[in-house]
């Protein structure tokens, strides 16, 4: 367990592991047993030899027959035993681990979040993956090498004392000074081979994303061989990472071979029988050999440091604040008030620019502009993802903010997990019925999907499930959308990769349809505008125009020159 | 072993595999040799082999040290030429393995994953051949009767091996699927995290995290007691099977019929035969992972050798100055494709003409475009360019006279001027400069923390939609073609940013035949006439001035 702890801010991982410590106790004591039954055989065969050419009576030999046969046999089975027990223990610890590092990022508030941080919460599900590793093929094999080391440092010492500091220092230098240059070189070379490879990456993305461009500019060659160049340069680092690896194995067998060699010799010097010389130096050879694995596990511990140090950081992060949000707001629709609403973004990007805007109780607002005009931006203050740098933000003359927020919706990050269609509808409102489940399902065009999917509502979709459609999946993330039925409902492009008809149909639809909820609706598409209260052009993060759509197309300006691009394209 | 493996064996050159065939038998001499000297010195209480004993390890460690580096190197070698052989497939789809993130993750991360199949696997094949082989021999010399009973112990180690696995394939097949689904729960709860807080159902995910994560768990160590067995088997039948020279060895040097010297070697050397085998079936289930990126790799290159390479063209070059182009009859297809991108469609473009090309969405408008800049072959119908076939003109010479702003032109890990003079390396700072300013670009590099040495980073990350157009029209503005395509360069602009590009845009389209994609109103008011493409035909012709009205 020392490894683990060695591991910096790994506290709070090691509090995940602890409630299962016992089973990875079993599971090294197996793990070491097994490697003393290695020992055992070996020295038992070699005293069984040795004994028997000085001709003794049978019975004195026989223990050591049935010691050579009860190791073989042990050794195989718990060595059996050893891999079941750890891994069932490290999952153990996996699973708890989860658990825990769920619930931190769940509580953590998602101040500032831009896109990329979808890249950093997969990574971490692959760091907490590590830690599996480094339970595994560190701690483990560590475990198990000390105790054989040890082990072997006693059977030397019982039958020739003066062997016993050479076979001592030689298990040291296998298992110490070998496993410590080992990381250092090997980490260096690996840090060489990642930065090229980070190179090469780059690169390859300029020729495979850039290859039109490349082409029509007579520039393909040129970056074709600056790719091929750090291909060469990982090359010759991967060569360098190789040569390290070689000279560890290498040095591992001479430390081995040196050992048992000196070994012999010391138990020569002191004048040691046939018997003990010869249990000794194989001993000696069978020890090291079990030491040699740590060489390999601090490798991986160098590797695996900095996924357990992240692991970490998220896990003792402070607790949150207040309760989740729970599952079922309160009901029926309030107003929505943004006061001179500013989003800075921590790179120095605006968002929004000083916004205003009044949506009454049961109002329905499109908002409208270029990509990148703030349009998301807007939506995420009034849903409380994303936090304003001024003014503020009311939900029916409340602040915002609060836990229990009454606002839902279909966010661009909107994600269908790997369930049943039912399941990720029944997630928005999980004690809804049949019939609510069907009215949002008609009024998203998802009913259509869902009569065509082979097991209907019982289909698996998303990750590892049927692959839906773009607009297949726009509309079950729309009728989870409206199931939910909040009392604020904001939709960002919820009729996005829908045909132009159906999209407009369906716009017209949340716009007009009666009661429910206040709207926010962003749309890139506006001939359905007309059924909206108020339509709201947002540019640069400002509010350029508003007013209804036929006010707005009566006079020139930004709506005007979008409705014309659209009669174009239509 | 599958086709695959055979494969990549085959990557590798036939004289490292010769080298690397040698060195095994080294080692197998070295292992006898070192044997044999450990066991005079410990039978004979002698310190004199203790020497000779040092110099045979030495030797052992030399062989493994070279047996490393040139596995290693050979690693690297075939690496390197999947890697070139990947970069120059060209064609990545927009999603999946064929996309261009997912080729650079095989390019890198992927490949790695072959290093255990060359480093380990192939060099413990050979060891595993010519070892056990040169062992047995000397085995043979010493006690026949010991030999015979690990000659025919030895081969139960891959027939039990193969067994073993035969039977536990079939089991984890059949696991598999749930275990791939209760182990992806935790992934797919963590990438939609932001919809179960939008929802309010985080914290009762965090009960069925775990729940999950404990099936994950049983249903793994369900699977592992299968396919831990055959490792247990192999265990069991290299123990028993020393124990079983071991004991009679004893038996018979307690009778007097075998020295003390014989007895020693014959235990020393016995695990050696079956260390090589039982370490080949470890090295084969680590270098699994590789394999599969190999053949994720194999095929990748497969289908590249099917399609046709797009562009090997005539050789004629036409005088230059603004062209006339026409299209006769234009029909495109993409491969796998019923529909055709375009059919039939016939355009003139006069002379220093700009035509806008506008439409809806799938309508063809980017395919014309690809096919005047020669990436897409017509399936039928000419190109002609002041008369000339585009199919006989010299191609490299066509697209130099091409300027070329794409709807998401590609920024290069370089600086902001080598991004400008992507066209003309050669390019002096001043004609760099002139571009810039042309396109509107000079201000905001100006902005930049080392103006035009500022080195965009992966994909010109750090600069806005409207920079990286503009950063794409100054590249089109150096590159100084008289022909200029647009495809879209403003879809994604905010007003201002629309503004500043069609202002750059009337500067680089001045005395040059241009056709440009275009939806706004303000780039087409560029044009000297609109056409309107519909399900890939002309549909229509707008005069200039019915759309500025």
């Amino acid at each position: 367990m020392k490894g683990l702890r060695g591991v910096d801010g790994s506290g709070a991982v090691w509090g995940a592991v602890r409630p299962h410590a016992v089973r990875l106790v079993g599971a090294c004591a197996a793990g070491a047993a097994a490697e003393l039954c290695g020992l055992g055989l070996i020295a038992a065969a070699a005293w069984l030899v040795a004994r028997a050419a000085q001709r003794p009576e049978l019975a004195a030999l026989s223990l050591a027959i049935v010691a050579v046969r009860g190791f073989a046999l042990a050794k195989g089975s718990l060595r059996y035993v050893e891999r079941l027990a750890g891994h069932d223990a490290a999952l153990r610890a996996l699973a708890e681990l989860r658990g825990r590092v769920f619930d931190a990022l769940a509580a953590a508030r998602p101040e500032g979040r831009r896109v990329r941080d979808g890249d950093a919460l997969t990574r971490m599900v692959s760091d907490v993956d590590a830690v599996q590793d480094l339970l595994l093929r560190c701690v483990l094999p560590a475990v198990a090498a000390a105790v054989c080391a040890a082990a072997g440092v006693v059977v030397c010492g019982v039958l020739v004392p003066a062997a016993a500091p050479v076979l001592a220092a030689g298990l040291l230098l296998a298992g110490a000074v070998l496993p410590w240059a080992a990381a250092v070189a090997g980490g260096r070379a690996a840090a060489r081979a990642a930065a090229e490879r980070e190179v090469l990456a780059v690169r390859a993305l300029d020729v495979l994303e850039g290859a039109a461009d490349l082409a029509v500019f007579g520039a393909a060659g040129r970056f074709a061989a600056r790719a091929g160049d750090a291909a060469a340069g990982l090359e010759r680092a991967e060569r360098s990472a190789a040569g390290v690896s070689a000279m560890v194995a290498a040095a591992g067998l001479v430390v081995q071979g040196v050992t048992a060699a000196a070994v012999v010799w010391a138990g020569l010097g002191a004048g040691a029988g046939e018997v003990g010389v010869a249990v000794s130096a194989l001993t000696a050879l069978v020890a090291v050999e079990a030491v040699l694995p740590v060489a390999s596990a601090a490798q991986r511990l160098a590797e695996v440091r900095p996924a357990v140090r992240r692991v970490g950081a998220v896990l003792a992060a402070p607790p949150p604040p207040g309760p989740l949000p729970s599952a079922s707001p309160p009901s029926g629709p309030l107003e929505v008030e943004l006061r001179g609403v500013g989003v800075r973004y921590d790179g120095g990007g605006v968002g929004l620019d000083g916004v205003d805007l009044r949506v009454r109780r049961g109002g329905r607002v499109a908002v409208v502009g270029a990509s990148g005009a703030g349009k998301s931006t807007l939506l995420g203050v009034v849903a409380g993802r994303v936090p304003v740098s001024s003014g503020s933000v009311l939900l029916g003359g409340c602040a915002a903010g609060g836990a229990r927020s009454p606002v839902r919706g279909l966010m661009q990050d909107a994600y269908v997990f790997a369930a049943t269609v039912r399941e990720n509808l029944l997630l928005a409102r999980p004690d809804a019925g049949g019939a609510r489940l069907r009215d949002a399902a008609a009024r998203a065009r998802f009913t259509e999907v869902v009569d065509a999917l082979p097991d209907g509502w019982d289909t698996v979709v998303g990750a590892g499930g049927r692959g839906l459609s773009g607009g297949q999946r726009q509309r079950l993330l729309l009728a989870r959308a409206l199931l939910a039925d909040p009392p604020v409902l904001v939709l960002d492009e919820p009729a996005e990769a829908l045909d132009p008809v159906a999209a407009d149909a369906v716009t017209r639809d949340l716009l007009e349809s009666p009661g429910g909820a206040t709207v926010l609706l962003v749309t890139h598409r506006l001939a359905a505008l007309d059924a909206a209260d108020e339509v709201v052009v947002l540019d640069g993060g400002r509010v350029v125009q508003r007013g209804r759509h036929d006010e707005l197309l009566a006079v020139p300006g930004a709506y005007r020159d979008l409705w014309e691009a659209e009669l174009l394209a239509a | 072993m599958k086709g695959v493996e055979r494969r990549l064996l085959g990557c590798v050159p036939r004289w490292v595999t010769v080298v690397l065939g040698v060195l095994a038998a080294g080692q197998g001499v070295l292992v006898v040799v070192q044997a044999e000297l450990l066991v005079r010195a410990v039978a004979g209480l002698d310190a004199g082999p203790l020497p000779w004993l040092a110099g045979a390890v030495a030797g052992r460690a030399a062989l493994a040290w070279v047996v490393t580096v040139v596995a290693g190197r050979a690693a690297a070698r075939v690496k390197r030429g999947l890697r070139e052989g990947l970069l120059a497939v060209p064609g990545a789809g927009p999603s999946g393995a064929g996309s261009p993130g997912g080729r650079v993750t095989l390019l890198t991360r992927g490949l790695d994953a072959v290093d255990p199949f060359f480093t380990g696997y192939v060099p413990q094949l050979l060891a595993a051949c010519v070892v056990p082989v040169v062992v047995l021999a000397r085995l043979v010399s010493v006690d026949w009767a010991s030999a015979v009973v690990v000659a025919v112990t030895v081969p139960l180690v891959p027939v039990f091996g193969a067994l073993v696995g035969m039977r536990t394939a079939a089991v984890t097949v059949r696991q598999w699927e749930s275990l791939r689904r209760l182990g992806g729960h935790f992934r797919d709860v963590v990438a939609g995290l932001s919809t179960l807080r939008a929802f309010g159902r985080a914290e009762h995910q965090s009960g069925v995290v775990r729940r999950l994560a404990d099936g994950h768990r049983r249903a793994s160590v369900r699977a592992l007691r299968v396919a831990f067995l055959s490792s247990l088997v192999l265990e069991l039948v290299c123990a028993l099977s020393v124990a079983l020279v071991a004991v009679p060895v004893g038996l018979r040097l307690l009778e007097g019929r075998m020295a003390l010297s014989a007895g020693l070697l014959v235990l020393v050397l016995t695990p050696e035969v079956y260390l090589p085998l039982r370490a080949l079936g470890q090295r084969f289930h680590a270098s699994a992972e590789g394999v599969a990126a190999a053949e994720e790799a194999f095929a990748v290159l497969d289908t590249s050798a099917g399609s046709p390479v797009v562009g090997s063209a005539g050789g004629r070059v036409v005088a230059g100055g603004a062209p006339e182009i026409v299209l006769r009859d234009v029909t495109v297809r993409y491969p796998g494709s019923r529909e055709a991108a375009l059919s039939g469609v016939s355009l003139r473009v006069a002379a220093g003409e700009r035509v806008a090309v506008a439409g809806p969405s799938g309508a063809g408008k980017s395919t014309l475009l690809l096919v005047l800049a020669g990436l897409v072959r017509p399936e039928s119908g000419r190109v002609l360019v002041d008369g000339v076939d585009l199919a006989d003109l010299d191609l490299e010479a066509w697209r130099a006279r091409l300027g070329w702003v794409p709807q998401r032109p590609h920024l290069f890990a370089a600086s902001v001027a080598d991004n400008i003079r992507l066209g003309d390396p050669g390019a002096g700072d001043a004609r760099v400069v002139e571009a810039a300013r042309a396109a509107g670009a000079a201000e905001f590099v100006a902005g930049l923390p080392e103006g035009y040495a500022t080195v965009l980073g992966e994909g010109g990350a750090g600069l806005s939609a409207g920079q990286r157009q503009r950063v794409a029209v100054a590249r089109a503005y150096l590159a100084g073609g008289d022909v200029m395509l647009l495809d879209e360069p403003t879809a994604r602009l905010d007003l201002r940013s629309e503004r500043l590009l069609v202002d750059a845009a009337v500067r680089l389209l001045e005395g040059r035949t241009a056709v440009l994609v275009a939806h706004r109103t303000a780039l087409l008011g560029v044009a000297d006439r609109v056409v309107r493409l519909e399900g890939g035909r002309v549909a229509g012709e707008v005069a200039r001035g019915e759309v500025a009205a």
